[in-house]
């Protein structure tokens, strides 16, 4: 690749739409940098599939546009990845499973749509984690991703790029994409985003709309951008949210001028830090790195307070119920009839079609979940485990609420710990679910949450900082990260190894 | 509560899931590790709370009883992993 195409992939959002405007460079050079970027990467494995020509002709039309003196758009010009769980039309759209290889939807997932519309053009589609189930991308069918980062140790061991949003993550830190999407379920954008140097935020539940997401728990799902730094977030959101007819559970909100709204200086603000997330054992880098982040926010004007969220450990239990429960409904759709996978075997019947397409179509993460789902929801157990389950939840976004009376945004680490090794937990499916703790209460309240890069660890890895706001407080969120953003200078980066 | 094999294996039939004996053998102690772990919900004093419909307060909206879509078979068809003179093809169900 040319040094040229070098620099310009070094560009965010922000950097691409304004010299795109002024003519700096066009978007089809742009589109062809990050390309090249695609094509040489194949070793981390980010993307299921690269789309060259539709990020080509996305730029063709932005340049177009520009020729005509007409408006480019929120993105005009940005090339990004979609992660592999919004529906494309006419590019396959696996969910990164098997069930549903080669299934070409007919129709646009309305985000991926407005990014289009917005002006943003598509690299490829990004791998994940198995119908975004999993915190660190090992159950794609479609192999691992791989994360840039390694440890300063010289081993060069595999490490997780995180879960489920992994091809995403992998695809901003190592300069594949300036940014693109994510969905968070119970800390899908965040916990990838700690893992990689990047930044990601998961808006208030119904901002952003799901219809066209691949459904893994529909009253937790929620799109968001993984980007480089918290403007370039703040633009991707406002493209990706808005009200939208066809999801039930779309806000009818205006969307905030959330990239306008931007102000790193938090004065009469208050950071409320929760003394349950303090847990025994934590994790010493990540312990400091928490106390960076207080430290910063106080030195950006902020009043920091202790605060309590007494049901935290209920969080991640109440989701390992509700979760499954959900999917399990959600997944009965593929049956081998309308459109995935069938597996017919000899002399089957229509039951036995089903069971042995699901049986070759699903990976063991998705069964173990979908058999959890359905014995929470079987007759007799229902009530001591769903229903007690969706109490427990109430309690959570109780605690929240009553948090959020004595402070404006809430300071917590992302993850109890940086990246680890590819095979480090997969053995252990309650290992692996316990490195979501920190991030799964905001999922389970539908606040919105964002992780910013703190610093590295004595490993040499990233490590996150997570701020969780009010209901549709997104701004309050975006500037405590741009706050943390400013102070915490992380330009550390992943060498190029690929 | 706890599963055994048989119980994991009903579990697996409701949800038309195909396995095996070794699989089911695989999978008893793994779902009673995670139903052993939430279990712990059982401690929390829920008297008087309602569990949770809707995480952040929305109305359902109706919309006008009108037709919106349709007329799209070809589209709806294209994916079918079997189909026939526009319908989806499936094994024969009645004997």
């Amino acid at each position: 690749m040319s040094g040229s195409a070098n620099v310009l992939t070094e560009l965010g959002v922000a950097a691409i739409r304004d010299g795109v405007v002024k003519g700096d460079f066009s978007a089809v050079e742009i589109a062809d940098a990050f390309n090249a970027n695609v094509a040489a990467a194949t070793a981390l494995n980010a993307y299921i599939v690269a789309t060259p020509e539709l990020a080509v002709e996305a730029a063709k039309a932005t340049d177009a546009r520009r020729a005509k003196g007409e408006p480019l758009g929120k993105m005009g010009g940005v090339p990004i990845g979609m992660k592999d769980l919004f529906a494309t039309k006419g590019v396959q759209t696996t969910a990164a499973s098997h069930i549903l290889e080669g299934f070409k939807p007919e129709y646009e997932s309305t985000v991926s749509q407005k990014l289009w519309d917005a002006g943003a053009g598509m690299l490829g589609k990004l791998n994940l984690d198995q119908f975004a189930m999993g915190s660190s991308n090992e159950t794609s069918y479609f192999g691992n991703v791989i994360s840039p980062w390694r440890r300063n140790d010289g081993g060069n061991a595999a490490l997780a790029p995180g879960g489920s949003s992994g091809g995403s993550s992998t695809a901003v830190a190592a300069r594949l994409a300036p940014a693109a999407t994510g969905t968070d379920t119970g800390g899908s954008i965040r916990q990838p985003a700690a893992f990689t140097g990047i930044s990601g935020i998961k808006p208030t539940y119904g901002r952003c709309s799901r219809w066209g997401i691949v459904a893994f728990a529909s009253s937790l799902d929620q799109a968001g951008p993984m980007a480089r730094d918290v403007r370039d977030c703040a633009i991707m959101l406002e493209a990706m949210a808005g009200f939208d007819p066809k999801d039930a559970t779309s806000l009818n909100l205006p969307v905030p001028e959330w990239e306008a709204g931007l102000n790193a200086d938090l004065k009469g603000k208050k950071v409320g830090i929760p003394r349950e997330y303090r847990v025994d054992g934590l994790d010493a880098d990540v312990a400091k790195s928490w106390d960076d982040g207080i430290a910063w926010l106080k030195d950006a004007g902020a009043e920091i307070v202790e605060i309590s969220l007494p049901h935290t450990k209920y969080a991640l239990p109440a989701y390992y119920i509700i979760a499954p429960a959900e999917a399990s409904s959600n997944l009965a759709r593929y049956d081998g009839v309308r459109y995935g996978l069938r597996d017919l075997p000899d002399g089957a019947g229509l039951q036995d079609m089903y069971a042995a397409t699901r049986a070759a179509g699903f990976g063991a993460e998705v069964k173990r979940r979908i058999l959890i789902g359905t014995y929470v929801l079987s007759a007799g157990f229902y009530d001591a485990y769903y229903t007690q389950a969706q109490k427990v939840r109430t309690l959570i976004s109780q605690d929240f609420r009553n948090a959020f009376t004595q402070c404006d945004v809430i300071l917590a680490p992302t993850a109890p710990t940086a990246a680890f090794g590819l095979g480090e937990k997969s053995d252990d499916p309650l290992a692996m679910y316990l490195n979501d703790v920190f991030a799964v209460p905001a999922s389970l309240a539908g606040l919105p949450a964002m992780s910013v890069p703190a610093g590295l660890n004595r490993e040499g890895l990233p490590l996150g900082l997570q701020l969780i706001g009010r209901e549709f407080d997104e701004q309050g969120v975006l500037n405590a990260g741009l706050a943390i953003e400013a102070r915490a200078g992380f330009s550390a980066r992943p060498e190029q190894w690929w | 509560m706890s599963v055994d094999t048989a119980t994991v294996a009903k579990i697996a039939a409701l949800a038309r899931i195909k396995v095996s004996e070794a699989e089911l053998a695989a999978m008893v102690p793994e779902l009673n590790g995670i139903l052993a772990w939430v279990e712990q919900l059982g401690e929390v004093d829920v008297t008087g709370v309602e569990p949770m419909t809707a995480v952040i307060a929305n109305h359902l909206r109706l919309r006008d009883d009108v037709v919106t879509d349709g007329g799209v078979r070809d589209a709806v068809l294209a994916n079918a992993p079997a189909r026939q003179d526009g319908f989806f093809g499936v094994p024969k169900v009645i004997e």
